[in-house]
Formats: C-alpha cells, sequence, structure tokens
C-alpha cells in the first residue's frame, strides 16, 4: 500500500518534532519520579517504552489510506456508544470514578478513543452534509445530538476534562466547518441554563471545589487549592533558567500532585525555567500550526476535518493542561500530549500524530 | 481509488483554518505570557514560599551558665533530662503507642492523649513531648524497643537543676518561658517564644551571662514534613558560668536559722563588700514556676500571710528600729551633742510638750551613759539625743549610711529604704515639722525605714571605721574552660568620714549588747569569738492597746545588727524577723547561730553540739507615743 511517492512525502520533521516533545517528556518523567518508591520498572522506563509503541502505532496509522475512516465512522461511534453505556452499568470503579470496563481479557476505558472517534464521526457528517451557506440551527442539531450522548455519558462517570474535551474539539470543527454567529451567540446564551443545571445536578462535590479553587485558591489552602498554590510557586520558583534538571525541590521533596502526569510540565517549569517552558511551547505551537497547515493543504473535506480535529485535539489538550498547571483554568485531569506520563495518553496521541501524517503524506493521491 | 468519492475542501474553510491558526497563536501567546509573569515577575516571592515549604529552622537552646558558691561549689547546675517524645508524622498507631508508654512510665493514658491532642496544628515534623525525667532504665526500653514503637524519640535536654525544695529561692530566682510582654521589650527583642529567661532573682539580673547564645539547625522536609536532611548547624554558644559570693554552707545555715519564719538574713564580708548570706523566708519551690504550676498551690502562695513570693532581703523595708540608735549615736558624738561620759536620767518616760514618749521599760533605766543606753537600749537617752540633734542632722548622719538609696546589690527591684527630712514633710504636706517627730526617728521609727541590706551595710561601716563597700553577689563571671571572663573587684561605696574614736565608742555599746548583764543581744553571744550587735524592734502599729494588738499581722518587727570579731571584724550581719515581736528574741538567735557557723567554717571555733540557751536574754521594745 506505501509506494514510494507516500515515503517521499512522509513528513519526517513532524515525526522528529514530537519524538523531541515526548524525548524531553521521558527524561522529565525520569526526574518528576525520583522521589518515588519504585514497585517494578521506573516510570520513565515505562514512558519510554509506550513511546516505542506509540511509534510503532504512528507508523501503522499511517499505512492505511485514512479515507478508509470515513466509512467506519459511524461503526465506531456506535460501538464506542455501547461500551460508554456499558461502563455505566457494570464498570469497574477506581477513586471514585467509574471508567473502565472488562472485556474479558483487558480492560479499557472507552471515553479515550471517543476523543479520536468522535472527531471522525464529525468529519464525516460534515463532510457528506454539505451547507451551501454557514451552518445555522437547523444543520447542527444533529451533530450536536451525536456529541451530546457520549458527552453526557462521560461527564457522567465522571470524567470532566474528557468530556470537556470532546465537546472543545467537536466546537473546533464546527467552527472550521463554519458557523453563523448568531448560532454562536445562541448558543453562549442557550448554554447558560445548561451550565446552571450542570452546575447543581450533574457536578460532583469535587469538581465544584476545583472550579471554586480556581476562583479562589486560598479559599481551602490545605486541600483542593494546595494543588494549584504548589503548582504555581513551582513553576514560578523556576525563574529564567530554572533550578536545573533534577533540582527542583518543590517536585523533588514532593509538593506537587501528580507530578509526572497532569502536573508534569511543573516539574518541566521548575527545573528548566522561562527558558525551558518558552521553548517547549513554541513546539507545541510548531506542531499544532503544522496541523491547520495540514488540514488547509488537504484537497478533501474529510481530510480537512479530520485533520482539524486532530490538530484541536491536541491543541486543547495543551492549552488546558499547562493553562490549568499555571492557574489559568480550574483542575480538570487533562494529560500533557506525548509529555505526561501515561499509555493511554501517549496511544491517543499517538494515533492523533499518525492520522495527521496520514492525511499530510497523501495530499497529492488525487 | 477514485477521487470523486470525495468532496474537496473549499476557499472558505482555508480562510476559516487560517483565522483558526490565528486564534491558536494567540492562544498560545497567553499560556506564554502567564510564564513570563510567574517566572519574570513573581519568581522571587514564589521561590520564597518554595523555600518556605521545604525549610525549616528548629532551635537548638544554648546550655544556661551554672552558678557556684564562693568555694566552687554548685549551687544551680544543668543535668540531662530524658524527655519521651513523638515525631507526629511518623506516628502509625496513637493508640497503641500511647497504651504501651502508659504502661512503662505510669502515666494516665487520658493524660498523654491530652498532650498529644494539644500538638494538633503543630508542624507534624516537630517532636511533641510527652512524658519527661525519665528514668534510666524507661529510657533504656525505649531505645530497644524505638522499631516495635515507630514515632517515639527519646531527647536529652540540660535542665535547670536547683538546689531542691525553696532553697535560695529568692536569691537565684528561677527560669521560665519568655512572656510577650518580655518579648516586647528591647533588653530581650533577640528572644524567640518559647525561650526559657531568668525570670527573678540571679537568673533574671545576669540573664545576659548566663543564657549564652542559642543555635539552631536549618533542616529540609519533604511535603509530608518529614525530615530529609540537616543543610546548617548554628551551635549553641552555652552560657558563661558564675562564681557567686554566696558561701553555701554559710547560706544553709542561715535558711536553716530563719526556719519557717517571715525573715530576712543579709551577711556581707565588712572589707570587701562581698554577701556572704542573702536569704529571705518563707520561699517558694522555682520547679513550680519553671513548669506547670498548680492553681492550688499558686492560690496558696498568695494567701500565706507570710508572702513567699516577696522576696524581703531585696525589696522588703522596715523601721529599723533600736538599730538605728548606731547612727543617732554617732550623729551625737560627732556633733559634740555628747560624749562617753554624758549621761541622762530615764524615768521610763519623757515628756515633750503635751505628749509623753515612753521608754520600753516603763520602770527606767536610772542614770545611764551612753555604753549603758545602747546596752539597754534606752529610749529615753536618744529621745533627748535625738530633740537636740534635730530630724535634719540625723538624716544626714542616716544618709551618710547609705540609708534611703539602694546600695546596687545587683539583683533588680532592690528597695532604697526611707529618710525623713523636714524639707521633705513640708513639701508633701504642707505642714512643719514637729519636734514630736523627731523623738521616733531618733530610736528608727516613725517615718524612717531601710533594707536589710542597707542594715547589713551600716553594720559594716560601723565595724571598719566608715567604710562601706558594696554589697555584691558576684565574684566573677567564668568563661567556658572555668578562667575569670569578669572579676566584679570591691568596690567602696562610702567612706564616712568620723573620728575613729566615736566609731569606737559606739562599738563598745555594741559588744556591751551582747556580751554584759543586761545587754539585749544575749542570744548572739559566741564564747570563743566576740559578738557586737544592735536588737531592734520596729512598730507595725502605733497604738499597741487595739484589739487586733495579739494577731499576727500587727505583731512587731524583730530586728538585729551584729559584727564579729569584735577586735578585727570580718563579717556584718543584719536580720529581720517579721512580726517576731522582740529584736533580741527573735532575731539575735538567728545572727548567732549564723555567726557561729561562720567561725565554725573559718576552723575558729571547734564543731560543737547545739549551744545551750544563755541566761539574760532581756528583751526590749521601743517606740514613742
Amino acid at each position: 500500500m506505501i509506494d514510494r511517492r507516500l515515503l517521499t512525502n512522509f513528513d519526517w520533521k513532524v515525526l522528529a518534532l514530537i519524538l523531541l516533545i515526548a524525548g524531553i517528556g521521558v527524561l522529565n518523567i525520569h526526574s518528576a519520579s525520583a522521589s518515588y518508591k519504585l514497585v517494578g520498572l521506573p516510570y520513565s522506563l515505562k514512558q519510554f517504552y509506550w513511546l516505542v509503541i506509540g511509534s510503532g502505532l504512528v507508523l501503522i496509522v499511517c499505512s492505511v489510506d485514512y479515507h478508509i475512516l470515513e466509512d467506519f465512522s459511524y461503526w465506531f461511534y456506535g460501538t464506542l456508544l455501547v461500551f460508554l453505556l456499558l461502563v455505566l452499568a457494570v464498570g469497574r470503579t477506581s477513586m471514585g470514578a467509574t471508567r473502565w470496563i472488562h472485556l474479558g481479557f483487558f480492560s479499557m476505558q472507552p471515553s479515550e478513543p471517543m476523543k479520536i472517534v468522535i472527531i471522525m464521526t464529525f468529519a464525516r457528517y460534515f463532510a457528506r452534509n454539505h451547507a451551501v451557506n454557514l451552518l445555522g440551527w437547523r444543520d447542527i442539531w444533529k451533530p450536536l445530538l451525536l456529541l451530546g450522548l457520549p458527552a453526557l455519558l462521560i461527564a457522567k462517570q465522571p470524567d470532566l476534562g474528557t468530556a470537556i474535551m470532546v465537546c472543545l474539539v467537536a466546537g473546533t470543527i464546527i467552527l472550521a466547518v463554519g458557523v453563523r454567529w448568531s448560532l454562536v451567540v445562541s448558543m453562549v446564551v442557550s448554554s447558560l441554563p445548561i451550565i446552571y443545571v450542570a452546575w447543581h445536578y450533574l457536578l460532583r462535590g469535587y469538581q465544584k471545589n476545583r472550579i471554586l479553587n480556581f476562583l479562589d485558591p486560598e479559599r481551602d489552602p490545605l486541600k483542593s487549592g494546595y494543588h494549584l498554590i504548589q503548582s504555581k510557586i513551582a513553576v514560578g520558583s523556576g525563574g529564567i533558567f530554572g533550578r536545573g534538571f533534577m533540582q527542583g525541590t518543590q517536585s523533588q521533596l514532593r509538593f506537587l500532585p501528580e507530578q509526572h502526569t497532569d502536573f508534569a510540565f511543573s516539574v518541566f517549569a521548575e527545573e528548566w525555567g522561562f527558558v525551558g517552558t518558552m521553548i517547549l511551547l513554541f513546539l507545541y505551537m510548531a506542531l499544532v500550526l503544522w496541523g491547520l497547515h495540514v488540514a488547509s493543504r488537504c484537497s478533501d473535506r474529510f481530510g480537512t476535518l479530520l485533520a482539524v480535529g486532530v490538530t484541536a485535539m491536541l491543541f486543547w489538550h495543551v492549552v488546558i493542561n499547562i493553562g490549568m498547571v499555571i492557574g489559568l483554568f480550574p483542575v480538570v485531569g487533562v494529560p500533557l500530549p506525548f509529555f505526561s506520563y501515561g499509555g493511554t495518553s501517549m496511544i491517543t496521541s499517538m494515533i492523533g500524530a499518525g492520522l495527521l501524517l496520514n492525511i499530510s503524506m497523501r495530499r497529492f493521491m488525487f | 481509488m477514485s477521487g470523486q468519492r470525495y468532496i474537496r475542501a473549499g476557499q472558505d474553510t482555508t480562510k476559516r483554518l487560517y483565522y483558526i491558526s490565528i486564534a491558536a497563536v494567540i492562544l498560545f501567546l497567553i499560556l506564554l505570557s502567564r510564564l513570563w509573569f510567574l517566572q519574570f515577575i513573581e519568581v522571587d516571592r514564589l521561590r520564597v514560599m518554595s523555600e518556605n515549604n521545604r525549610l525549616r529552622f528548629i532551635p537548638v537552646a544554648a546550655s544556661r551558665g551554672a552558678l557556684l558558691d564562693r568555694n566552687g561549689k554548685i549551687i544551680v547546675n544543668n543535668t540531662p533530662s530524658f524527655s519521651l517524645a513523638v515525631i507526629p508524622n511518623e506516628v502509625k498507631d496513637i493508640t497503641y503507642l500511647v497504651e504501651n508508654i502508659s504502661r512503662i512510665i505510669g502515666v494516665d493514658r487520658e493524660e498523654l492523649l491530652s498532650r498529644w491532642t494539644k500538638s494538633k496544628g503543630r508542624a507534624k515534623y516537630f517532636p511533641v513531648v510527652l512524658a519527661s525525667g525519665l528514668t534510666r532504665d524507661q529510657v533504656e526500653y525505649f531505645e530497644e524497643n524505638r522499631l516495635r514503637l515507630p514515632g517515639i524519640e527519646v531527647e536529652v535536654k540540660p535542665v535547670r537543676e536547683y538546689p531542691g525544695g525553696t532553697f535560695s529561692s529568692h536569691l537565684l530566682g528561677y527560669i521560665a518561658e519568655v512572656s510577650d510582654k518580655e518579648l516586647d521589650m528591647p533588653d530581650f527583642s533577640d528572644y524567640n517564644p518559647g525561650d526559657y529567661i531568668g525570670k527573678n532573682g540571679i537568673e533574671r539580673s545576669y540573664e545576659k551571662y548566663l543564657h549564652g547564645e542559642d543555635g539552631g539547625r536549618q533542616i529540609e522536609v519533604d511535603a509530608r514534613g518529614r525530615y530529609l536532611r540537616t543543610l546548617s548547624e548554628n551551635p549553641p554558644v552555652p552560657g558563661q558560668s558564675m562564681e557567686l559570693t554566696i558561701d553555701l554552707d554559710l547560706q544553709r545555715a542561715a535558711e536553716k536559722a530563719l526556719g519557717d519564719k517571715a525573715a530576712a538574713v543579709i551577711a556581707l564580708d565588712v572589707n570587701n563588700g562581698e554577701v556572704l548570706s542573702f536569704a529571705s523566708s518563707p520561699g517558694f519551690d522555682p520547679a513550680l514556676f519553671t513548669g506547670r504550676m498548680p492553681p492550688e498551690k499558686w492560690k496558696s502562695y498568695l494567701e500565706d500571710k507570710r508572702h513567699p513570693l516577696e522576696n524581703k532581703a531585696l525589696k522588703g523595708q522596715y523601721p529599723p528600729g533600736s538599730t538605728f540608735k548606731v547612727i543617732t549615736a554617732l550623729a551625737g558624738l560627732s556633733e559634740g551633742v555628747i560624749d562617753e561620759h554624758t549621761t541622762v536620767n530615764c524615768t521610763g518616760e519623757h515628756k515633750l510638750g503635751n505628749a509623753t514618749f515612753r521608754c520600753w521599760n516603763k520602770k527606767g533605766h536610772g542614770r545611764i551613759d551612753l555604753k549603758g543606753a545602747l546596752r539597754e537600749s534606752c529610749d529615753v537617752y536618744f529621745y533627748l539625743l535625738g530633740e537636740k540633734l534635730g530630724v535634719d542632722k540625723i538624716a544626714d548622719y542616716a544618709r551618710r549610711f547609705s540609708f534611703g538609696e539602694p546600695l546596687g546589690i545587683g539583683i533588680d527591684g532592690e528597695k532604697g529604704g526611707f529618710v525623713p527630712t523636714s524639707a521633705w514633710k513640708e513639701k508633701k504636706t504642707g505642714t512643719k515639722w514637729f519636734k514630736g517627730e523627731t523623738l521616733p526617728v531618733s530610736i528608727g521609727q516613725g517615718y524612717l525605714t531601710a533594707t536589710t541590706i542597707q542594715l547589713a551595710a551600716m553594720t559594716a561601716g560601723l565595724a571598719t571605721d566608715g567604710k562601706i563597700y558594696r554589697p555584691h553577689l558576684v565574684k566573677r563571671i567564668l568563661d567556658r574552660e572555668g578562667k575569670t571572663a569578669r572579676e566584679f573587684p570591691p568596690e567602696l561605696l562610702k567612706k564616712i568620714d568620723l573620728k575613729a574614736e566615736h566609731f569606737r565608742l559606739v562599738r563598745e555599746g555594741l559588744l556591751a549588747v551582747v556580751n554584759e548583764p543586761r545587754g539585749t543581744g544575749a542570744a548572739a553571744r559566741l564564747y570563743e569569738v566576740k559578738v557586737a550587735g544592735k536588737t531592734g524592734t520596729s512598730q507595725v502599729v502605733k497604738m499597741k492597746d487595739g484589739k487586733n494588738a495579739s494577731s499576727y499581722q500587727f505583731r512587731d518587727h524583730a530586728l538585729f545588727i551584729a559584727f564579729a570579731p569584735y577586735e578585727k571584724p570580718e563579717i556584718a550581719v543584719a536580720v529581720v524577723v517579721e512580726h517576731g515581736e522582740h529584736g533580741g528574741g527573735a532575731a539575735a538567735p538567728v545572727a548567732g547561730q549564723l555567726l557561729r557557723k561562720y567561725f565554725e567554717l573559718k576552723g575558729v571555733i571547734k564543731r560543737t553540739e547545739p549551744r545551750v540557751e544563755d541566761e539574760d536574754g532581756d528583751e526590749e521594745s521601743g517606740g514613742g507615743d
């Protein structure tokens, strides 16, 4: 399937960019987990294995023409929706949230692949249902239903981070398709009662606390607000050049919460300073701009929207994770793509990267 | 593959993607500017917070200087005390721990638990002391079972060890946690809450020498407050020890002689002002003030009529009574009003205008000269003398003997007594001084007051032909090697320029007081050494015939001053027994016992069985109407 022309169009530089970010991530995890009591393999080594597996996935995803996905989109969507319902019914509960289901020989967390599947679903929907004018209510209630079902199921788990992520990604695709201003305004207006209902009936106590603590971190400096304060201290005390690799006291003495996963960036910021964070941010920005570039030069509508969706997924993860770590957003459990420790996040991000490379290398196919 | 299946993206989409790119860049720049804000502008503040997260300062108190007596015997020292502490964040099961500790040291479980609960809210790496004063066996048990009882720690701390009970409590003082009020004082600006500080007596007045410099350790802790390592250590500089002028054995004898009476004793070396003993009774238990004072104990201190918390030697101001006749006599001789042959016929009273001033001996002493008047403490003799001298002359001589001002013994709060003059009275009341007011002053009553220290200094001045050295309690301050760091040499405070002959005449009178028949101070007599002294009784209330006359607080104070040996004086003693009634009966024996001990320690007197009481212990009572 892979002919010579495809190989010459492969964006090696972008793959190198991703591997660079992930490589920095592995080093950072090594530092972040240096103070942990070791059980089994070190986190940095495990992350390295996930990186290798993820790179393999990139190649596999690249080798299959992405156009095939258009046909399978709804099937994927349907299957995952069933899984999400199953999670609600028979899922495994851990740490107060029910996110996993057992599928005989392995367990899975259907909300994670849903991030990508919702992109495919939206890309397919808008590729097929092409409105001549900008989108209005009439054009949008069906995709909103497609989005709403899984988003609500995920929020109910509860996994607010993923639910928000799914909505943001879908929203970005809608923006790329083109939407009437009146619709945007009316959506914002109509979302107010939804937020009200969500606040009173959907959000759990800890989720509300996180939002309140974000608005006022001193409200509860020893409990939920603690994470935010300690993270800000870590980032800020890094200064311009940082404290040096494995020298950050906030991380090495474990004042940071979940410092190898969601708060990996604050470890990095403490140890590498503004110079480091600026470079990392530029790497992510380059990746995002390249993703949008891939989308705009893709010649078919499905590919464009798929690329926009995948780029949006990476982009929103980056913005929300870093924004949370530096106190711009409330604490929601969103990992930093390629950077935070975790196989799930690595695989999702790598599949996304594979899709982008896939779309990019097949831009001359017709 | 046929391309026709796929719908091509339009021009509009490209434009929108362009806008989306710009929006993405803007969001990135917002993140970047926030990072810039935190890492450029807020860096100093957040670094401090980061340091505060991980750095802790554990103060290490300096060990306090010891107090030694004049012969190098230890009076107050620090002994290692073992206490059992638990470190909250290492404790796994507090109930199990408390049960074990309670079983070993025999302290109630509830009490241990309450100490544990009180520590809540403090840093979790800070040891909480559950019990102190462990025995060796208990220490051994806890050391052996450390692993079984996670979180326990045996701490060694130097603890101030006082001689025991109430011994010398007013002289030595005590230490306790620094108070909020003291923290505000400029002298103690270096102190931190929880530091120990001298509260009284020598512990207070020589705090700056004794305290030393506290040190501390800066340690690093993790997010759970667990100790990781010591980053820097500033070892404490131990306080300096002091060699006092006090003779420990003499001091013991003085307190023993006072017993449980409300009384004060000062013994001075007449040739340099060194205070050989300084006692105020009853004392208090300094240990109670250092630790937790039981409320009932506190109440009993406050309600005790003998005022155990009052430093009577330092702050008690008493009319000196007949002991003051020493000064009236010297004034009379020096002013030429009397000489040794001048006699007075004592009829038992002296009339001045309408008022009658009585001698303590209602029958009268008959014709009597100076020596006899001193020996038998004849009041009439001194009424007549005082009348001729006038109050201002008397005051002048009293001042020369440093009455009316603190002598600067070296403990804070020393009082100075009071010497009345006619000018003072006119200024204060607007009325003239009456002659009738002079007569009580001439026998040491009325407005006149003096401290025990002043009486001792006066006696020393008399014994040495007018030399009064500043009474002081500290001989020298020692450095860590035990060498002299600072010395307190004798300081000649007053040189009273009177004729040696006059001093001799008064001394002869005082010798007679103790050694001749009808002398009032026979209770202070020693057979091996010639003692000279003078009794005194100071009125507490003027009218003795009132219905309360017999109740404790209205009884007269008993006084006695003495010096010895008569020929070549070394030691001067002043004794005040509050409400002791008669100087000869209550105060003179105290001086006698003290002097006996002094000469025993010197080897002049061989240690013998307690002496049998003497024959003619005449008593006196003075005062006019």
